[in-house]
């Protein structure tokens, strides 16, 4: 018949016939979709910001950290401050993705139950996260978190962290020779227990002491405050340079 | 094959092929749905030439009008920085002496000063500025360190023993339990008595034996009626406020140790027009008192904390 000859689409029932030719043009369709999901992976570097003063965290903060990770804090406290006036307002500068590049699962959350904590180092006082810690309602009266008074009584398990911090250092961390042969002394003098050596200089910016009013021993809680502490303090973000650079960067 | 014909059941064409006696009704998609469709491809393809969305080797597209998520943030606070600063400036020209004359300058004041508040204060004073054990409650009437607005300006601006800050609220109870300077026998008596005053126990043999003690060490600062006294920032010990507890347990914990409760000096970490309006609405809560009666018989700190509030209030 005549209109046999004007079928659209004719040349698809050659594609769908040819075995050949099918499988190139599904290669090429799996292709695209493969190098738009992949290949930005290869320069996800240029996304991070070159930023001072981020380092990797000291063997009591990321004990502190495991800590953090173990109670599910991240179900309801996220960290990761968005760049929106009421952010930023509330909770300080916006985060930025150098501040997280050492963090071995991120922590950044998607749920605020309770408030956000990228910022929350040195806003209030170690006596204040204790007690907060341990009787969230005797310091925030319409608060609904769970009493965290254990932490205080258990002892930190130790352990081995120069192991920890060495398979941190093999996804990308750079801690030193020194710091991971150094980790389990590294972690108890940062708590007040023992020889700080050069503890400073290695962590700039580390808060010496202890952490959970009880300078006899080192208890979860040390470690956790110790961490909460830490949190957005390392980048100087709120200096003028700092907030002018950022505003106009573009291309992230 | 070919062959369209109109299906008999249901009224709609066929597509004019036929397998084993199968064949397929055609019906396309509504019109609606299929210009929706390519009206979101274009749209997509717009919105990745618009804004910044492709990765590139060494940093992403910028779109055409180089917009950033950071860069409008940046404008916005900008904004919202000019929108207020009229109200500011006014508040910054206005000495705290006469803000509350101006009604309508003073409840701005205490909007700002509520909205400065919840982000700096309510960690330990609590959202409803109500206290905890160790942290005083602002809306009642009880002040250690005075309750007019250039008294809680000043403790705001220097703190509370706070090191190194010349203006700061200062004092320091002796440990009289722990030092040495007590026996327990005599702090439990002086106990006694301290909690006889506020009627949380009857008289007794114990609490008149507290009662020379008391004479004997803390009239000092406690005053002869242990009513407290502003200088020292001795609280009231003969009301039903207690910072630290009423228990005896609690009270004795205190003169065995003592207190020395600390507030951050505000005036190194906020600009003076906040803590202007922090002072304003702390005033505002309920305690406020009207200013210090001028020239006060024997209380000369007092004066001096004032004007020097009034001074640093001062643009």
């Amino acid at each position: 018949m005549s209109a046999q000859t004007k079928q659209p689409f004719a040349w698809h029932g050659t594609l769908e016939r040819n075995v050949i030719i099918l499988g190139v043009c599904a290669f090429i369709a799996v292709l695209f979709g493969g190098i738009v999901e992949i290949a930005p992976l290869f320069w996800i570097q240029n996304t991070i910001e070159k930023v001072k003063g981020v380092r990797p965290y000291t063997p009591l903060e990321q004990a502190g950290r495991d800590i953090y990770v173990r109670e599910g804090c991240y179900l309801c406290h996220s960290q990761m401050i968005r760049p929106f006036r009421d952010e930023v307002e509330r909770y300080g500068h916006y985060s930025l993705a150098a501040e997280s590049m050492y963090d071995h699962p991120f922590q950044w959350g998607s749920e605020r139950t309770g408030p956000d904590l990228a910022r929350v180092g040195g806003k209030y006082s170690d006596a204040w996260h204790v007690q907060h810690l341990m009787a969230p309602r005797s310091v925030v009266p319409e608060s609904i978190m769970p009493n965290y008074s254990f932490l205080a009584k258990k002892d930190l398990a130790i352990g081995d962290r120069s192991a920890q911090l060495k398979s941190l250092f093999l996804t990308g961390v750079p801690y030193t020779k020194t710091d991971i042969t150094r980790a389990n002394d590294d972690l108890k003098a940062q708590a007040g227990m023992g020889d700080t050596g050069d503890l400073a200089t290695r962590y700039p910016k580390a808060s010496i002491r202890d952490f959970d009013g009880n300078p006899k021993r080192l208890t979860e809680m040390d470690a956790l405050v110790a961490y909460l502490q830490v949190l957005g303090t390392m980048v100087d973000v709120d200096s003028a340079a700092a907030q002018e650079h950022l505003a106009r960067e573009k291309g992230r | 094959m070919a062959n369209k014909r109109i299906d008999e059941p249901t009224g709609t064409e066929t597509m004019g092929h036929e397998w084993d006696g199968i064949e397929e009704l055609n019906t396309p998609l509504p019109g609606w749905w299929l210009w929706t469709f390519y009206a979101c491809i274009i749209f997509a393809i717009a919105y990745c030439v618009v804004y910044p969305s492709w990765p590139g080797m060494k940093e992403g597209s910028h779109g055409v009008f180089g917009w950033t998520s950071r860069g409008q943030l940046a404008q916005e606070m900008a904004a919202a920085k000019a929108d207020r600063q009229v109200t500011l400036d006014a508040i910054a020209a206005t000495s705290l002496e006469d803000l509350p004359a101006n009604k309508d300058l003073m409840a701005k004041a205490v909007e700002g000063g509520k909205a400065a508040f919840k982000v700096n204060c309510v960690p330990c004073h609590g959202s409803g500025a109500a206290g905890s054990k160790g942290y005083p409650n602002l809306n009642d009437n009880d002040w250690l360190w005075g309750g007019s607005l250039t008294d809680i300006h000043t403790t705001l601006l220097h703190g509370i023993r706070q090191p190194g800050d010349a203006a700061t609220r200062m004092s320091a109870m002796p440990a009289f339990g722990r030092d040495g300077m007590l026996q327990p026998a005599a702090v439990a008596d002086v106990v006694s008595y301290v909690r006889s005053l506020s009627g949380l126990e009857p008289a007794s043999a114990a609490s008149q034996r507290g009662n020379a003690v008391f004479a004997a060490n803390c009239v000092a600062c406690h005053g002869p009626d242990a009513k407290g006294g502003r200088m020292f920032g001795a609280p009231n010990l003969a009301d039903k406020i207690w910072l630290y507890g009423s228990t005896r347990e609690d009270v004795t914990e205190t003169v065995t140790n003592a207190h020395a409760g600390v507030m951050p000096a505000w005036g190194g970490r906020l600009d003076p027009v906040t803590i202007k309006m922090l002072a304003v609405y702390v005033h505002s809560l309920g305690g406020g008192e009207k200013f210090a009666q001028p020239a006060p018989a024997g209380a000369a700190p007092a004066p001096a904390g004032a004007a020097s509030g009034a001074t640093n209030g001062q643009p």
